[in-house]
């Protein structure tokens, strides 16, 4: 089971989520040439200009609205982002693997990062219900996605601090990281591969087409 | 879908016309209108909303409306495409109903949310193709409806005949001569600089905004014309009411009169929406990536106009002004700033609005929603008291509207909220402060 888990599993999680992303992403780009007004208004300048104030911590005015808020979410994503990859774990991993020698968070940043994941997603899920305006637009599928999402996190702090059986949690752990990356196309982390391409066009849609600003 | 007291409102608009439907043809327009008429935006919009609600404090009626959820932008986008979404068009007929009451009259297609939402969806986009679904049902609130059929009839807003039409701007070269004798109002100049377009409130309820116009174009010296023909209205409240046909011919007509009269660009009126329609909108659905001749919004040709010293300040303007920033102009163009440079050379005192340019509170009128008529007028009003609070902060005596829209509907809240302001267009106090040379006067 650890083997299989270890090698084929991620083997096929990997390939679903690289070949999915290339698929979504592909179709977009199709679907925007039947969408005639998209292509056509679009620039690198005006595009990127948006992207990067929207990268940018308090780029924008919404961010300055909420500034607790802007900063978890922030602190969220780039934790979600670097752990799995540069986690000394699985830095091991990758030599192991593929022989790519990466640079490794230290032990103790790796953990508070994962803590904030875990942490911030509990309090995504707490905002979900306590703001009417947020559960008035929330289903079950949201939650779901935030558990899924914690998932791999969770466990991954289990296995290092040997909380349940070693070999046995470490399964786990493996799996919800699989699944994790395998739903990144078919579901709505997809906005990880959106992102780029929404933000980009309404840069220009404001930027190119209409000599104003988006954020 | 709740009771709200808007939902009792009665409006043949919506009431008469959903008996007439069959679910089958709801079922056929939304999947022509989903599948057919709308590709990549309508589906990554759909796919990426995460539904963070980030959008809700950009919306006017959400935050008038004490934070309601049921009025947030991405509540609005739930409560109607993602419905017909995930029902494939399988929805009762008192669903449409539902459906046309909130994209027709509790959003404005302002855009603000969109700056609002982390990845940019354009969710006034959004609500504008449940809008298409619903003309194509015919379940439009009546009083818009009649300003498309009109435009559909007479290729202008308000039922203006041509006689009527060229009777009028005669009447205003008048007015003009009695302050300025040389004023006039060229019709028909061929191959003029500029073809100076309006929307059809002015010749019908605001004429002397025609007046202004004539003698502001004497002192600035500036070569320009008007058509005697239909085209000379693009105000486009089909744009708005999802009827994209007759916003074609209207928009193509427009541009074939300015075409026809060879001039060099067109200065459009203080008007919002049909700025849009000419540059964005009419364009796109005809075709052409952007409009053949350059449009020149009043806001710019003014700003022009002073800074080029065409037009000089003998006293500038006493009250102390604050502005709206229309969504089309400032939002939708960038001319923010250069509002403020000619508020500032016009008036003393000005005063601005938190927030200001481009995060500006939409003024609920636009976007179609003042077109919606009188049985929408509480409404409307009621999902913008932050407008009220807003402009009240300011303690300015006078509003500058340089939008139609914006101008009715601030009027409204000014009378509604019984702010004691007023509401005045740019054109109203440059004519009153500009410096007419001597050679001139009479």
């Amino acid at each position: 089971m650890y083997d299989f888990s270890r090698g084929p599993l991620v083997w096929i999680a990997f390939g679903i989520f690289l070949i999915g992303s290339i698929y979504r992403i592909v179709s977009v780009i199709k679907l925007a040439k039947k969408d005639k007004v998209v292509l056509p208004y679009m620039t690198w300048k005006y595009g990127l200009r948006s992207i990067l104030h929207w990268i940018t911590p308090f780029g924008a005015r919404n961010m300055r609205l909420r500034p607790a808020f802007t900063v978890m979410t922030y602190l969220f994503h780039l934790s979600l982002l670097l752990v799995p990859i540069f986690t000394l774990g699985h830095a091991i991993l990758w030599r192991e693997s593929w022989g790519i020698d990466l640079w490794a968070l230290p032990n103790l940043l790796s953990k508070l990062m994962t803590f904030i994941v875990i942490i911030a997603g509990v309090i995504f899920v707490l905002r979900r219900i306590a703001d009417p305006a947020v559960r008035f637009v929330t289903s079950a599928g949201d939650i779901v996605l935030v558990i899924l999402v914690l998932a791999p996190f969770v466990t991954g702090l289990m296995a290092y601090y040997q909380l349940a059986a070693y070999q046995t949690i470490l399964i786990i752990h493996i799996w919800t990281g699989a699944l994790w990356l395998a739903i990144i196309p078919f579901t709505r982390i997809a906005h990880m591969l959106y992102f780029a391409l929404t933000r980009a066009y309404m840069g220009c849609e404001f930027g190119y087409v209409r000599h104003s600003k988006d954020w | 879908m709740r009771e709200t007291p808007e939902s009792l409102v009665v409006d043949p608009g919506l009431d008469e016309t959903i008996k007439k439907l069959t679910p089958e043809k709801i079922q056929t327009v939304v999947e022509h209108v989903l599948t057919k008429e709308n590709a990549a935006r309508l589906k990554v919009y759909s796919d990426t909303c995460v539904h963070c609600g980030l959008c809700a404090e950009a919306c006017q009626t959400y935050i008038s409306r004490d934070k309601d959820p049921y009025y947030s932008p991405v509540a609005k986008v739930k409560n109607t495409l993602w419905e017909l979404v995930k029902n494939k068009g399988r929805v009762p007929p008192e669903s449409i109903r539902d459906m046309s009451r909130i994209v027709f009259t509790e959003c404005a297609v302002c855009r603000r949310c969109s700056m609002y939402c982390p990845f940019g969806i354009d969710i006034a986009y959004l609500l504008l193709v449940v809008r298409r679904i619903c003309s194509l049902l015919g379940v439009v609130p009546a009083y818009l409806q009649d300003t498309t059929n009109s435009h559909a009839a007479t290729m202008n807003q308000m039922w203006v005949q041509q006689d009527e039409w060229i009777d009028t701007l005669q009447w205003q070269e008048e007015e003009a001569q009695a302050e300025i004798p040389s004023c006039r109002i060229p019709l028909e100049k061929e191959g003029a600089e500029v073809m100076y377009s309006v929307i059809a409130p002015e010749p019908k309820i605001l004429a002397q905004l025609l007046g202004n116009i004539s003698q502001i174009m004497t002192v600035a010296g500036i070569d320009w014309t008007m058509p005697a023909t239909d085209g000379w209205d693009n105000s486009n409240m089909a744009m708005y009411s999802g009827d994209f046909e007759v916003m074609g011919r209207v928009e193509r007509l427009h541009w074939e009169t300015a075409a026809r009269l060879k001039v060099k660009k067109v200065v459009m009126g203080e008007c919002g929406h049909a700025f849009r329609g000419a540059v964005y909108d009419g364009p796109r659905w005809l075709g052409w990536k952007f409009p053949p001749i350059p449009m020149v919004h009043a806001i710019e040709f003014y700003y022009d106009l002073l800074k080029s010293g065409r037009i000089k300040v003998r006293e500038k303007y006493k009250k102390s002004v604050t502005v709206q920033d229309p969504c089309n102009t400032v939002r939708g163009r960038g001319l923010g700033n250069k509002l403020r440079y000619v508020v500032n050379e016009l008036c003393e005192s000005f005063i601005d609005v938190d927030p200001r340019l481009e995060h500006n509170y939409c003024c609920m009128a636009g976007g179609g929603t003042i077109n919606c008529g009188p049985p929408w007028k509480r409404s409307r009003m009621v999902s913008n008291r932050v407008k009220a609070e807003q402009i009240e902060a300011t303690g300015a005596d006078v509003v500058i509207t340089p939008c139609h829209n914006c101008h009715s509907g601030i009027e409204d809240i000014v009378g509604f909220y019984k702010l004691k302001k007023h509401v005045k267009f740019i054109s109203e106090i440059m004519v009153e402060v500009m410096e007419i040379p001597d050679s001139l006067k009479a």
